[in-house]
């Protein structure tokens, strides 16, 4: 491995004395140079304009970004209004819709991700055609997603609507026109698009089970059930860490699913914070509160991930 | 003037020093084996020869240039590695030409350099492949073709036969002493295995956490080993090693090795020692090899010092070409190497003899040979 | 032996090792969440096979009685767009295309050079760069878009400056151009993810075996590991392809109206209800918009299951 470290100039011994030459020191600084621009550009364009955001949070900018500080005013504000429940601020709104179709989304994309994987796992034919299925709506748009939910929900065209012409017409289902259900709607359609991923992990991890430990639970003599439950499911403990924060990250960050499942968001009863900063910053003009949501956003984020980053950069040290 | 002078040379890595001081030359056609346990730093030594690890101190001089601040492709060296490292999305004329690709070799002149480097090795059928068409004996000759083609100064070898079961290491490490003969090519070569140490080199160092044991000629590692590690880590069977007290009788000196049953074994100071380096009454370590301790037919008859003893035998492990017997003395195991067909049962009480032609004593503070 | 042998290996009456009952849940199981996987998008390609009328007078699980393409045609051609003046999303498709690909070979070359150098080239404090280029991934975009607003103007700004001055705009000012400076910037990290974790397991005698040969810095990069990378190629530039090729957030901040990609304008058409909602044009417009995807995945969906894992699982 060729060491980047300082050289120090070796003492010379004899008259013949070779330095290092122009190129060759060119040549050892090329690595660093070639990483350089997209280093910076990510320094810049991330961690610098993270730190604008912030600065833009202790603004008082409304339409456009101005400079006049106003300390921590904007978070004070988004404080009040988490307690602001009536009538409900928007931001309250926002907090318990997070809390709400965070907490669904993730319980039930580990649930079905670790069923499904363990169905999968179970030798059965046809493993080859029902993965794909499962994995395919990883591979559309969340608006797209959102498009075919919206329909699939729509009492008058959709789910109702069928079951109504098959007989039963008192069921009910208009949960995706009620401003109060919407987005339980959100997080159906996002698990539905999100599940597979996790079956992807849990079979991967499972199929990763050292048969002898599996060996020697059946000479123990446990049962499937038992050895599922006591076995190997603690072993799957990493996988449900790297689920679950994926799985959180992508909550937060979820913005084009509710607006496509939602429309226009009517009410802002589906408010996230994600959709609460679009909102503020670029249709009510307040752009300071906007950047102090998205500040809060991206410390939430960083409370999950740097924790999780820097145990593997750790690990894979060299 | 050597081919390959190495002065003073030392390595750090951030704070630790993993090469302590190294001196080494090695004259033109000789076959210089770096030998010593995992992590001794054999080959970080190979690779700062190589120039694919800055040196922190010292000197290295190829051809009587210092090169220490040359690029690997301009110290007129060539490496073939562990794994060979071939580049396997090539074929094998493009491996070999690779090299010469490089520097602007022109095609023609490529090609043939290739060819008259595949006849040499016998791999000419092999020259349209891709690596991973290749046996294992076959990628280690393209990686020697590789190298070869250059016609460096220098061949290094990084634990080339390491990848190879058993019976193909003996085969290529004949191939090598074979290439080294008929080329006369300067070799450094880097190895944890002392028996390929032992039958390719012309000159061994030995090393130990970075600092250099013992330079010398194979037989000088074997008979006069610097010190302990050295007389421990070469010759399979170890050497062994047993305390013993130096005792002096007006002009008479003796060693004592003392035993739990029976009594202690009287030697005399082997020839090996200047005696007058013993005091009376200091504490030693006598090292004798297995084959110098036999049943009393079957020592060598021409040794000139023989001592013998009774014992009680431990444990017979027949080999095959040789009966290896394990006997008590000293409170430890002492190791014989026998004939094969020797006469002999576990827990029998036997004679053998030390022949202390080639037996060497130890402080055992310095572990230093005496 | 795996999970599964214990399930098999349980007594009671045998059918390939399983109970009869228990592969009948199974099967069972797994055929109803298939269902339920298949069912939408299988509604959403016989609604937009479907006349108007059938749409909201039928059951939305009835098979087309009058099957029809003009919706898919409409869908490309003729819709209304929000308030655009433009009709149909075809426009808006083809600045997909135009924009995904170059930001996906950007990134994706940008992302192996960056991984051949944090991995071959070490030097001190390369597990910290990595790991802040690391961290990027992860980040809300939310959190940048408002600086990126303000700059992105700027240059735009600058843009007709030197269109004034020599007739050129230097592309700057160009949404096109924007959103493909965006998604390179905001998918570096997660190209030199993949490409320094594929790099990291690559056989390091192979680089010094160039270098004595005398290989520079970048003819061990063309000739030696890019030949060798095309697993992890594949891998990234479809995990790139899919994530640009379906964003929103970027698009319809940084290129509203005539430039935007295609899942604005698909947005768009589905969300402005001008009169009567055309739900089968709706629909055929949403296929379109995800027919590349689905296409590369059912193609390519080995790689893409790749590339989703070594985005979220390490090692």
């Amino acid at each position: 491995m060729t060491a980047m470290t300082e050289r120090e100039s070796a003492t010379t011994m004899t008259e013949r004395h070779t330095g290092p030459s122009l190129r060759g020191r060119f040549q050892d600084w090329l690595p660093r140079l070639v990483l350089a621009p997209s280093f910076l550009l990510v320094l810049v364009f991330v961690y610098g304009f993270n730190l604008w955001t912030l600065f833009l949070s202790f603004t008082n900018s409304k339409a456009f970004p101005t400079t006049n500080l106003i300390g921590f005013t904007n978070y004070k504000r988004l404080w009040d209004w988490t307690f602001e429940t009536d009538p409900p601020s928007n931001w309250y709104t926002a907090l318990v819709n997070m809390g709400l179709f965070g907490g669904l989304y993730i319980f039930f994309c580990l649930f079905l991700g670790l069923l499904l994987a363990i169905l999968l796992d179970q030798k059965i034919r046809g493993e080859g055609i029902l993965r794909p299925i499962y994995l395919y709506p990883l591979a559309l748009s969340f608006i797209v997603t959102g498009t075919a939910w919206k329909l699939f929900l729509d009492p008058r065209i959709g789910l109702e609507k069928a079951v109504h012409d098959w007989g039963w017409t008192s069921f009910h289902f208009d949960w995706v026109v009620n401003p109060q259900m919407m987005i339980y709607c959100v997080a159906i359609a996002g698990v539905w698009q999100t599940s597979g991923f996790v079956m992807a992990m849990f079979l991967a991890g499972l199929r990763g089970v050292d048969g002898e430990i599996l060996k020697a639970a059946q000479i123990d003599g446990a049962s499937a059930y038992q050895t599922y439950r006591r076995i190997v499911i603690p072993i799957m403990r990493p996988v449900f860490f790297s689920a679950l924060i994926v799985l959180a990250h992508m909550a937060i960050k979820s913005y084009d699913l509710v607006l496509s499942v939602t429309g226009k968001n009517p009410g802002g009863a589906a408010e996230l914070p994600s959709t609460f900063m679009y909102s503020y910053t670029f249709t009510r003009n307040q752009m300071a509160v906007g950047s102090t949501s998205a500040v809060i956003m991206l410390m939430t984020i960083a409370a999950i991930m740097v924790p999780y980053i820097y145990s593997e950069t750790r690990e894979k040290s060299r | 003037m050597a081919t390959l002078e190495i002065a003073a040379l030392r390595k750090r890595f951030g704070t630790i020093e993993v090469l302590k001081g190294i001196d080494i030359t090695l004259e033109k056609g000789g076959f210089l084996v770096l030998v010593g346990p995992s992590g001794c730093g054999k080959s970080t030594l190979l690779n700062t020869i190589a120039g694919l690890e800055q040196i922190s101190s010292g000197e290295i001089r190829i051809g009587g240039d210092v090169v220490n601040h040359l690029h690997p492709s301009k110290r007129d060296i060539a490496m073939v590695f562990q794994s060979y490292a071939l580049y396997p999305n090539m074929s094998v004329a493009e491996n070999i030409g690779f090299g010469m690709e490089m520097r602007g070799v022109p095609r023609a002149e490529r090609d043939k350099a290739v060819a008259a480097v595949a006849k040499t090795l016998q791999i000419e059928p092999l020259l349209a492949r891709r690596p991973s068409q290749l046996s294992g004996g076959q990628r280690q000759r393209v990686a020697m073709g590789r190298a070869l083609v250059r016609r460096p100064s220098i061949f290094l070898f990084d634990e080339p036969l390491s990848n190879l079961d058993a019976k193909l290491r003996v085969d290529m490490r004949v191939e090598i002493k074979r290439l080294h003969q008929t080329t006369g090519t300067t070799i450094v070569y880097v190895t944890h295995d002392q028996i390929e140490a032992m039958t390719l080199a012309t000159k061994i160092a030995v090393l130990k956490n970075g600092e250099l044991q013992q330079v010398g000629s194979p037989s000088e590692i074997y008979d006069r080993p610097a010190n302990m590690f050295v007389a421990d880590f070469m010759g399979s069977p170890a050497m062994n090693l047993l305390e013993g007290t130096v005792t002096q009788n007006g002009d008479v000196q003796r060693v004592v090795i003392a035993r739990k049953e029976g009594e202690p074994i009287l030697l005399p100071v082997p020839a090996s020692v200047d005696a007058g380096k013993l005091n009376d009454g200091a504490k030693v370590i006598f090292g004798i090899r297995p084959e110098a301790v036999n049943d009393s037919e079957s020592i060598d008859r021409n040794a000139k010092s023989v001592v013998k003893f009774d014992a009680t035998v431990e444990i017979v492990e027949p080999a095959g070409s040789d009966t290896f017997v394990v006997i008590h003395a000293a409170g430890k195991e002492l190791t014989a190497r026998m004939r094969a067909d020797a006469d002999i049962r576990r827990g029998q009480n036997h004679t053998f003899a030390f022949n202390l032609d080639k037996a060497v004593l130890f402080d055992p503070q310095t572990t230093s040979r005496i | 032996m795996s999970a599964a042998d214990l399930v098999t290996s349980a007594p009671a009456r045998r059918h390939n090792g399983h109970s009869l009952t228990t592969r009948i849940v199974i099967y069972g199981m797994l055929g109803l969440f298939a269902f339920v996987y298949l069912v939408p998008l299988v509604v959403m390609v016989m609604t937009s096979l479907k006349p108007l009328d059938e749409v909201t007078g039928g059951n939305m699980f009835a098979l087309p009685q009058h099957l029809t393409f003009t919706p898919w045609a409409d869908a490309w051609d003729q819709a209304r767009i929000g308030v655009s003046e433009t009709r149909g999303i075809h426009g808006y498709f083809l600045n997909s295309v135009k924009m995904v690909i170059p930001a996906v070979l950007i990134s994706t070359l940008l992302g192996a050079l960056n991984g051949y150098v944090l991995t071959k080239w070490r030097f001190r404090g390369h597990k910290l760069v990595f790991g802040m280029m690391l961290f990027a991934c992860f980040i809300p975009f939310q959190s940048v878009i408002i600086p990126m607003a303000v700059i992105l103007g700027a240059l735009g700004r600058i843009g007709v400056d030197l269109a004034d001055l020599t007739g050129w705009s230097f592309g700057l000012g160009n949404a096109t151009i924007n959103l493909v400076i965006v998604h390179v910037i905001y998918g570096l990290g997660f190209t030199t993810l993949f490409f320094r974790n594929y790099y990291e397991t690559f056989p390091n005698e192979l680089v010094k075996a160039a270098m004595i040969d005398g290989a520079s810095f970048f003819q061990i990069f063309r000739r030696i590991l890019l030949p060798n990378s095309m697993p992890i190629f594949i891998v990234t530039v479809i995990y790139q392809f899919t994530n640009i090729w379906n964003d929103f957030l970027f698009g319809s901040t940084f290129a509203a109206g005539d430039t935007a990609p295609m899942t604005v304008a698909l947005n768009n058409l589905v969300n402005t209800s001008t009169g009567v909602v055309e739900y089968n044009v709706n629909m055929a417009a949403a296929i379109i918009a995800a027919a590349p995807t689905l296409l590369v995945y059912v193609v390519a969906g080995r790689y893409f299951v790749r590339g989703l894992m070594a985005g979220a699982v390490k090692g």
